[in-house]
C-alpha cells in the first residue's frame, strides 16, 4: 500500500461509498423521523384551540382563571388605581419593557396567560411588591399589568390571542 | 487480571464451559482478588445493586395495576394501596425504596472522593458511575410524576420548563416533551414508559460499570497499588460476601425503619392532593436527593444560568479525575484535602437544607455562597491542592499498615531486604 503513489483520483468506487453514505442517512432519518414527530402535539390536543368565557358577571377588582391548552388564563377586571399604577411606570425602567397599552387593548380587561415564565408555576393573584402576581416558587413579583419587576423569571407573562365576541364574552385563542 | 485458566470438574460443565464460558466468569467473579483492607464504605456497591434489583422487581409488579393515564392514575396509586394485596407494602418499598437507593449512591460517590477513587486508573468506572447517577436522577423524576398529586404535576412542570432556557429552540423542546402545551396526559404515558426503560438502561451500565472496575481492581482505603496479590488481597468469596451481606442486613434494617415506621417522611403531604393544573402548591421542592441541586438552580438569578449551574455541578465530576492534580490517592495522607473534603459534604448539606427553604432572604444568600464555594472546591481548591500540599508518606504496601502499627518506613524496608534474601 504505502509504496503507491500518491494519486488523488476519484474512483467510481469513491462515489459509490458517498452515494450509499448519503443514501443511508437519508434513509436513517425518515426512519427515525416519525419516532421523534410522535412525541409532538397530537391532533385532538392541537383541537382543543379556543375557549370562551362569560364575564359578565365580574365586578372590577375581581379575577378568574380559566383552563386553555391545559393551562391556565388569567382575567382580570382592574380598578381606576391598577390602571394608573400599570401605565405610569417609566418604561425604561422594566426588565421586559413592555407597555401597558400593548398589553391590555381594553384598560379594564388584563387578559394572561397565567404562567410564571421562569419555570411554569401558577403566580398568586394580588400579591407581591407590585400588588399583581406573585410566584411562590422561585418569588418572581409582577405588576398589575403581569410584567415582570424582580425575581428570577426573564419575561412578562404572556398575552393570548383573544377578543371580545361581544361586551360579556371573551374569546381565548 | 491474574485469570489462571479455569477448567471445570464435571465433564458436562467443561462441554459447556468450551462453548460458553459461563463457568469461567463464575469464577472470576468468585476469585476476584479484593485488597484485604476494604472497610466498610465499601459495602456500598453491593447495597446499590440491592437497591436496584428492588426497584426493578417492585416496579414490574406495581406497574401490573398503575395505570398510566391523567384521569386514572391518581385512584390507581389508591387503588393499590387500599386494595391491592400487599399493594400498600410493594408501593412504600418503591417510593421509599428510591431514597434508600439515592442515600446508598451518595455514600458511595463520597467514599470514591474520600479515597480518590476516580484517579488514574478507574476514570472510566467513575465517569460510568457519573452517567449511572444521573440517569437515576431522571428515573426518580418521573416515578415521582406518577402518582399524579400537586406535587407530580408541578415538579415536572419546573423541570421540565428547565429546557425552555435554552435560546431559540427550547419553547418548541419543550413542547415536544410535554406531548402539549402544558403538562398533561401524554406527559404522563411518555414518562411511565421511560421510567420502566431507565432501570434496565441503569442495569446494563452497571454491569459495564463492574466490568471496567475488574480490569485494575478495588481501589482501597489507602489507596496505593497491589504490590504481591498473594499478600494484599483475599479472594472476594467469602470474604467480601460475607462482609457485604452483614452491611446489606444493617442497610435494610434501616430500610425498613422507613418502610414500616415512617413510609411517607421522605415525601410531600400535597402529593396526596390530585394534580390541579389550576393551582400551583405554596412551596414545591423535590425529592430530598435533589435539593442540593435545586438550591444551586435557584441561587442564580437568571433563567438560563440557573440551568446550566445545575448541570455544570453534576457534570463538573465528570472532569474531576483530571481536577484532581494530586498523585496520592486517599485522604488518609492528605491532611489538606482531607479538611476540604469534609468542608465540601457540609456544603452539600448546608445547600441541601436551604434547597428545601424558601428562596429569600438569607437562605438566598447561604445558597449563593455554597453554591460558589462548590465550584470552587472543583476547579480552584483540588487542582491548587495538587502541587501545593504536603503529602504524608504513604505506606509500602496493602498488608503494612494492616499486619503492624503506624507505617514505619524503616522497618517496611528491612522487611523487603529479608524477604529478598529468602528468595
Amino acid at each position: 500500500m504505502s509504496d503507491q503513489k500518491d494519486e488523488k483520483k476519484t474512483e467510481r468506487r469513491d462515489f459509490l461509498f458517498t452515494a450509499t453514505a448519503a443514501a443511508g442517512v437519508v434513509g436513517v432519518g425518515a426512519a427515525v423521523w416519525p419516532l421523534v414527530d410522535q412525541m409532538n402535539p397530537d391532533a385532538s390536543v392541537k383541537a382543543l384551540a379556543s375557549t370562551e368565557v362569560d364575564v359578565s358577571s365580574m365586578q372590577p377588582g375581581q379575577s378568574l382563571t380559566v383552563l386553555w391548552r391545559g393551562k391556565p388564563v388569567f382575567i382580570k377586571r382592574r380598578t381606576e388605581d391598577e390602571i394608573k399604577k400599570a401605565r405610569t411606570v417609566d418604561i425604561n425602567d422594566l426588565k421586559h419593557p413592555e407597555k401597558d397599552e400593548d398589553r391590555a387593548k381594553n384598560p379594564e380587561w388584563l387578559v394572561m396567560l397565567g404562567i410564571c415564565t421562569h419555570l411554569g408555576c401558577v403566580p398568586l393573584t394580588d400579591k407581591g411588591d407590585y400588588d399583581g402576581w406573585f410566584c411562590p416558587c422561585h418569588g418572581s413579583h409582577y405588576d398589575t399589568s403581569g410584567r415582570i419587576r424582580k425575581g428570577p423569571a426573564p419575561t412578562n407573562m404572556e398575552i393570548p390571542k383573544y377578543e371580545f365576541v361581544n361586551t360579556n364574552t371573551i374569546k381565548i385563542g | 487480571m491474574s485469570d489462571h485458566e479455569y477448567t471445570p470438574s464435571s465433564k458436562f460443565g467443561k462441554w459447556f464451559n468450551d462453548r460458553l464460558p459461563l463457568l469461567t466468569l463464575a469464577n472470576h467473579l468468585t476469585d476476584y482478588p479484593t485488597p484485604k483492607n476494604l472497610n466498610y464504605w465499601w459495602t456500598f456497591g453491593g447495597i446499590l445493586t440491592f437497591c436496584l434489583i428492588t426497584q426493578i422487581v417492585t416496579g414490574l409488579v406495581l406497574a401490573m395495576h398503575y395505570i398510566a393515564h391523567a384521569d386514572m392514575a391518581f385512584s390507581s396509586v389508591e387503588h393499590i394501596m387500599r386494595d391491592v394485596n400487599y399493594g400498600w407494602l410493594l408501593r412504600y418499598v418503591h417510593a421509599n425504596g428510591a431514597s434508600m437507593f439515592f442515600l446508598a449512591v451518595y455514600i458511595h460517590i463520597f467514599r470514591s472522593l474520600f479515597y480518590g477513587s476516580y484517579k488514574s486508573p478507574r476514570e472510566i468506572i467513575w465517569i460510568l458511575g457519573i452517567i449511572i447517577y444521573l440517569l437515576m436522577m431522571a428515573a426518580a423524576f418521573m416515578g415521582y410524576v406518577l402518582p399524579w398529586g400537586q406535587m407530580s404535576f408541578w415538579g415536572a412542570t419546573v423541570i421540565t420548563n428547565l429546557f425552555s432556557a435554552i435560546p431559540l429552540v427550547g419553547e418548541s423542546i419543550t413542547t415536544w416533551l410535554w406531548g402539549g402545551y402544558s403538562v398533561d396526559n401524554p406527559t404522563l404515558t411518555r414518562f411511565f414508559t421511560l421510567h420502566y426503560l431507565i432501570p434496565f438502561l441503569i442495569l446494563g451500565l452497571v454491569v459495564l460499570h463492574i466490568w471496567a472496575l475488574h480490569v485494575p481492581g478495588n481501589n482501597n482505603p489507602v489507596g496505593i497499588d497491589i504490590k504481591k496479590p498473594s499478600k494484599d488481597t483475599v479472594p472476594f468469596h467469602p470474604y467480601i460476601v460475607i462482609k457485604d451481606a452483614f452491611a446489606l442486613l444493617m442497610f435494610c434494617i434501616v430500610f425498613a425503619l422507613f418502610v414500616f415506621y415512617q413510609p411517607n417522611i421522605l415525601g410531600h403531604a400535597d402529593n396526596y392532593i390530585e394534580a390541579d393544573p389550576l393551582v400551583t402548591p405554596a412551596h414545591i421542592v423535590p425529592e430530598w436527593y435533589l435539593l442540593p441541586f435545586y438550591a444551586i438552580l435557584r441561587s442564580v438569578p437568571d433563567k438560563l444560568m440557573g440551568v446550566v449551574a445545575m448541570l455544570s455541578a453534576i457534570l463538573i465530576l465528570a472532569a474531576l479525575p483530571w481536577l484532581d492534580t494530586s498523585k496520592v490517592r486517599s485522604a488518609v495522607f492528605r491532611p489538606l484535602f482531607r479538611q476540604f473534603y469534609w468542608i465540601l459534604v457540609a456544603d452539600v448539606l448546608i445547600l441541601g437544607y436551604v434547597g428545601a427553604m424558601p428562596a429569600e432572604g438569607l437562605y438566598l444568600l447561604i445558597a449563593r455562597v455554597a453554591t460558589a464555594y462548590y465550584f470552587a472546591h472543583f476547579l480552584i481548591i483540588l487542582p491548587v491542592l495538587g502541587w501545593k500540599e504536603k503529602t504524608t508518606p504513604l505506606p509500602l504496601s496493602i498488608t503494612e499498615p494492616v499486619l503492624g502499627g503506624s507505617p514505619n518506613l524503616a522497618a517496611a524496608r528491612s522487611d523487603e531486604k529479608i524477604e529478598k534474601t529468602i528468595k
